[in-house]
């Protein structure tokens, strides 16, 4: 112990420790992520580090930078973490077609591999929510139902409205429906917070929370009808609109045959 | 005799003996009704009241009108086992246990929506065709004060569910009640029993839904309907047709049967709507609870325009003395309604002041006659639409691709540009419809045919119109404008002159028309 | 004006044309048989009502183009019903029009006013009984009794007192005190600091002691939203400053307008959005409205944490929460 008090005060400590530190960290980390993915040795993650670099730095790196520092246009990409990438290039938000507003979903430009790629290379860059797993998404088996409909009232449907169609925000920003999206995707928009949704912590609403209501919004996606075509399911505007055309246009159209004379 | 003619002989006596109704029926059975299709629009209102009246009641024998908290346990698998209140529950279990309690719920708000859509259609024939003028002012009023109940009854039926839409409609109105100077908060204490939303305000709402504004409605129907069988009915005009008498069918037996049949059409297109379109999925809203609520929250369409008025409003409050006035609610929420509510109920007067006219009408104006009328209505009625439009603009927006903020912007500054610019235009088109008229009167009808000419040239054949039609043509009377005198006999100023200045004003600019064509007009034209 | 020239001549009601099935004798037959064709189908919905009401199975869900899938039961029920109706309305107009007499018939009208020797003896009845009741010379009485009928109008109005109490200060009052905990909605778990992430939000109520009850009226008042930032993104002046907490900032959820709950925040322009009529307050300049009819940003709720490191309202609001009203003091 001597030995190691004597240089307790050099001044290379400081940096050291630092950086034994993070690397203790980085290993507890890849050791945690590895037990959750034991299949994959570190020897595949290299792989997929670099080729996720080569893909970021053609696809990527022009708007996010050649390090994913950022540039003006787009935000740094260091320590968004694998769900992030995962959620805005699997769901073909990323790479944006144009600077409109916002980045809207879209038929995905890298295959389910790439995708992968660069999520490991991102997550490569600084720790971040890492993608949810299947066994961590079995919402049919950990979720309830109408646990998760309240859950979705009170956290989501103020912007995605009751039904999960989607609604509007500000200047010309909007919430997108939920209908047909993946559930790993869900998960991943509620723990990054993707472009204008906040982040739900793990705390506030517990992972389990989190797939009581996808399982909520799967319910819905797949409730039929139950009174008939549902008009969007977005309130009473539809509701009028049909009254107004299809309602009072058939009564007066019978009401025309019924005033005229017949021959 | 047959005995089928005995009994009815037998019966019919039994009942006169005591009542007399033979001489009344006598008269009356052969009462004639004109034919036209925008006469029934009103009947589409009577109508889908008695359906109103029949789903309502089939409701009301599982309807629990209660706030009292209860824990879902019904077949709706998403809510079991959430809190709610007894309203809220004892209306998912007429959705999904009563057999045909769905249909009728259904049916029960696509009748109220209709019920209110045919009363607006019914007013805007009324108003455009002049038939409010004398002697029928008063059923204006009567049909002005239908449609403010019919607005308030429909608000709360809409309310009673206690789903999330409806308790943040409540809680909107509240805020109205909330925002009236000096007695605001007493009244909202009293009307809810309380802090909102408390408990007592759904079962208050049921009974004025049920019982109080229904008998209200019966009874006002009732005196508007007996006011048209004795006024009896208005006509278009046409060929025959004077201010002294009434052509068409008589009621027993076409019109009885044609009005008999559309009732059960306006049953089944209602049935048809209810079987094939759903309409407030309740059990999606999720019960109603302060700390809620969905993006796209609306009311329905009768109270859509006031929403949007609402969200177009400047934010405006006055602090002042210790105390806030919401003129960001007072204005859109009472002061506007109030003023276009009242000024929909006085126009009659109103008109007849400024054309001075005291006679009675039974003929209807065809719109294009009286420009100044037409148009004022379509600038009335463009307001209302932008508001209406605004009340839906986040649905608008998300739909079309467009933002909040500009509809909103296009709301507030369309709101005072958009009526003025219908006024004119409107008044040009009347104008030019009426000059159109004079040309067919005239000149007679385009054939299409062209003929060369011996010289080469081409002309378009005229074929003169029947004499049935330059008689519909002509036979209004052009207003003349009043010319009531600044001065007395003396020269000297006469009291109210201002104000006389101002009706011979007015009822120059209402007196406007392009000159119909005349008996002499069209001699000289045969001349040619 | 023209009114004056000579008007065109009404050329009175144009002669009567017959209708086919006036004439024909075939014709009549095909109408007779359109309208009995009519009610038969009205009997074929009513029979569909009949069978859909007790033979479709509730849990039978079909597709159907334009519908989409959808509850057979409903939709046959419905239709069954619309039929039955819908045609029965149609077969009774077709008859009226093809087999009922079309003449159109002329009556005369009367002028509503009534014949002035009615009026006259109205009058006279009119004047003859205010004299014989004297009411014009009878002061007292008039007066006594207006001011009678003039009073028990109050009695009913009296009778409503009892509908709820006064609001006395009632609406300046919630639930949050100092040290109360946020506990999350729904969940009702203390929350720490550390457990939100920049850019996080939650749905927050007051903690409520074991086995208490929350009435909605109470959430009505109290729900609070939880926002983290980076502190450096705030532009509050320093009493603003001290009601956050690392960044965290809590506003009253209650719309400052009409109530509605504002809970639509846009984690990247610090924007809170009111879904009902679209006030938007910004965050990051305590909730000042940018855009839309509210005129009061969102009161904030000073917080901070408890010796366990829960979080928790440093004193209760220091104004009103919710829409405004007469009394309230909103300087």
């Amino acid at each position: 112990m001597k030995y190691l008090s004597r240089y307790r005060r050099h001044k290379a400590v400081a940096p050291l420790l630092l950086m034994f530190a993070l690397f203790a960290i980085g290993t507890t980390f890849s050791v945690a992520s590895a037990t959750t993915t034991p299949s994959q040795s570190a020897f595949a993650r290299s792989v997929a580090i670099d080729e996720g670099r080569q893909l970021f730095l053609k696809g990527c790196s022009s708007c996010h930078g050649l390090n994913a520092e950022g540039g003006a246009i787009a935000p740094s990409l260091i320590g968004v973490g694998a769900a992030s990438v995962d959620f805005q290039v699997g769901t073909g938000r990323m790479p944006m077609a144009d600077m409109s507003t916002q980045a809207m979903r879209k038929k995905p430009v890298y295959d389910e591999k790439e995708v992968a790629a660069l999520a490991e290379y991102v997550a490569s860059l600084a720790p971040g929510p890492a993608i949810p797993t299947d066994e961590l998404l079995n919402y049919e088996r950990d979720g309830s139902t109408a646990e998760g409909g309240e859950l979705f009232r009170t956290n989501c449907a103020m912007c995605h409205n009751f039904a999960a169609q989607g609604g509007a925000l500000t200047q010309g920003k909007y919430a997108p429906t939920l209908m047909g999206v993946e559930p790993k995707h869900i998960y991943e928009a509620l723990i990054t917070g993707p472009q204008s949704m906040p982040v739900f912590s793990d705390k506030t609403l517990t992972p389990a929370e989190k797939l009581s209501i996808i399982k909520w919004i799967k319910a819905a996606e797949a409730e039929p009808a139950l009174g008939g075509a549902s008009l969007g399911r977005v309130g009473p505007v539809t509701e009028g609109l049909l009254i107004w055309t299809l309602g009072i246009g058939l009564l007066i159209g019978v009401a025309v045959w019924l005033a005229m004379k017949a021959r | 005799m047959t005995a089928r003619e005995r009994i009815t002989g037998s019966v019919a006596n039994y009942v006169d003996e005591r009542t007399g109704a033979a001489a009344w029926m006598k008269k009356n059975l052969n009462k004639v009704f004109p034919d036209h299709w925008s006469f029934l629009l009103g009947e589409i209102a009577l109508y889908s009241f008695i359906i109103l009246l029949l789903s309502g009641t089939f409701l009301t024998f599982w309807f629990d009108p209660s706030q009292r908290e209860v824990i879902y346990d019904g077949d709706y698998q998403p809510l079991s086992g959430l809190k709610m209140s007894a309203a809220y529950a004892s209306t998912l279990h007429i959705s999904f246990e009563v057999r045909g309690g769905l249909l009728m719920r259904q049916i029960h708000h696509w009748a109220a929506l209709l019920f209110m859509v045919a009363i607006v259609v019914h007013l805007l024939r009324v108003y455009f065709t002049g038939a409010f003028r004398k002697p029928r002012e008063f059923n204006w009023i009567i049909g002005v004060g239908l449609l403010t109940l019919g607005i308030v009854e429909g608000f709360l039926g809409y309310s009673l569910p206690d789903d999330l839409l409806s308790g943040t409609g409540i809680r909107i109105a509240e805020a109205i009640i909330q925002a009236l100077p000096v007695v605001g908060s007493y009244i909202a204490f009293f009307a809810f029993g309380g802090a909102f939303p408390g408990e007592a305000f759904i079962p208050r709402i049921f009974t004025v839904h049920v019982l109080l504004l229904p008998g209200i409605f019966l009874a006002l129907i009732t005196v508007h309907l007996m006011l048209v069988w004795y006024q009896k009915h208005t006509q278009y005009p046409g060929p025959g047709r004077t201010e002294k008498n009434v052509v068409g069918y008589p009621l027993f037996p076409v019109y009885m049967a044609k009005a008999g049949g559309f009732f059960f059409i306006v049953f089944g297109v209602i049935a048809f709507l209810s079987a094939v379109a759903s309409i407030n999925p309740i059990w999606l809203y999720g019960p109603y609870t302060p700390g809620q609520i969905s993006a796209g929250s609306q009311p329905d369409w009768y109270m859509g325009w006031l929403d949007g008025l609402v969200r177009m409003a400047p934010p405006l409050e006055t602090h002042a003395f210790g105390h806030t006035i919401s003129w960001n609610i007072l204005i859109p929420g009472l002061i506007l309604p109030g003023i276009m509510f009242t000024g929909l109920a006085l126009y009659p007067f109103i008109e007849a002041w400024i054309s001075g006219d005291k006679r009675e009408h039974h003929i209807l104006d065809r719109p294009r006659n009286v420009p100044n009328r037409t148009a004022l209505g379509a600038m009335a009625l463009t307001f209302t639409i932008v508001a209406l439009l605004n009340g839906g603009n986040d649905i608008i927006a998300t739909t079309f691709n467009l933002t909040i903020n500009q509809m909103m912007w296009f709301s507030r500054i369309g709101i005072l540009v958009l009526p003025p610019i219908a006024f004119v235009v409107t008044k040009r088109l009347c104008l030019s419809l009426q000059r159109a008229d004079r040309d067919l009167v005239l000149h007679g009808r385009e054939t299409g045919t062209l003929v060369r000419m011996p010289r080469g040239e081409f002309v378009e054949i005229h074929e003169p119109i029947s004499a049935q039609k330059a008689w519909t043509l002509t036979q209004h009377e052009q207003p003349v404008p009043l010319e009531l005198p600044a001065t007395d006999a003396r020269g000297l100023k006469r009291p109210g002159a201002i104000k006389n200045k101002l009706r011979n004003r007015m009822s120059r600019a209402h007196a406007v028309a392009v000159p119909k064509v005349s008996a002499a007009d069209l001699k000289e034209i045969e001349h040619h | 004006m023209s009114s004056e020239l000579e008007a065109i001549k009404d050329p009175g009601v144009p002669a009567h044309v017959h209708r086919q099935a006036d004439l024909d004798p075939k014709a009549e037959k095909k109408a007779e048989r359109q309208v009995a064709i009519l009610f038969a189908l009205s009997a074929l919905g009513t029979i569909l009502f009949i069978y859909s009401y007790i033979w479709i199975s509730e849990d039978l869900f079909i597709y159907f183009p334009v519908l989409g899938t959808t509850n057979a039961k409903q939709l046959f029920l419905g239709l069954g019903l619309a039929f039955s109706l819908f045609f029965i309305g149609a077969g009774a107009i077709h008859w009226a029009k093809t087999l009922m007499p079309d003449e159109e018939v002329i009556a005369m009208r009367h002028e509503m006013r009534s014949e002035d020797e009615d009026r006259r003896e109205l009058v006279k009845t009119a004047k003859q009984g205010a004299a014989a009741a004297a009411l014009g010379r009878r002061s007292l009485i008039k007066r006594s009794l207006g001011l009678s009928l003039g009073l028990i109008g109050l009695s009913p109005l009296l009778l409503l007192r009892d509908l709820g109490p006064l609001p006395g200060k009632d609406l300046e009052k919630t639930s949050w005190k100092s040290g109360t905990r946020l506990v999350t909605d729904p969940g009702d778990r203390p929350i720490k600091p550390s457990d939100l992430e920049v850019g996080a939000v939650a749905q927050v109520l007051p903690a409520i002691a074991e086995g208490g009850h929350r009435a909605l009226s109470d959430i009505g008042k109290d729900a609070v939203l939880l926002i983290r930032l980076r502190p450096e993104e705030f532009q509050l002046d320093a009493e603003r400053l001290g009601m956050t907490y690392q960044g965290i900032i809590a506003f009253s959820k209650i719309c400052s307008h009409m109530g509605c709950a504002v809970a639509l925040y846009e984690q990247q322009t610090k924007h809170l959005l009111c879904p009902c009529h679209q006030s938007t307050f910004d965050v990051t300049r305590a909730a000042k409205v940018i855009f839309g009819p509210a005129a009061r940003p969102l009161p904030q709720l000073a917080i901070t944490v408890d010796s366990e490191g829960y979080l928790i309202a440093q004193k209760p609001f220091s104004e009103p929460v919710g829409p405004s009203y007469w009394e309230r003091n909103s300087q």
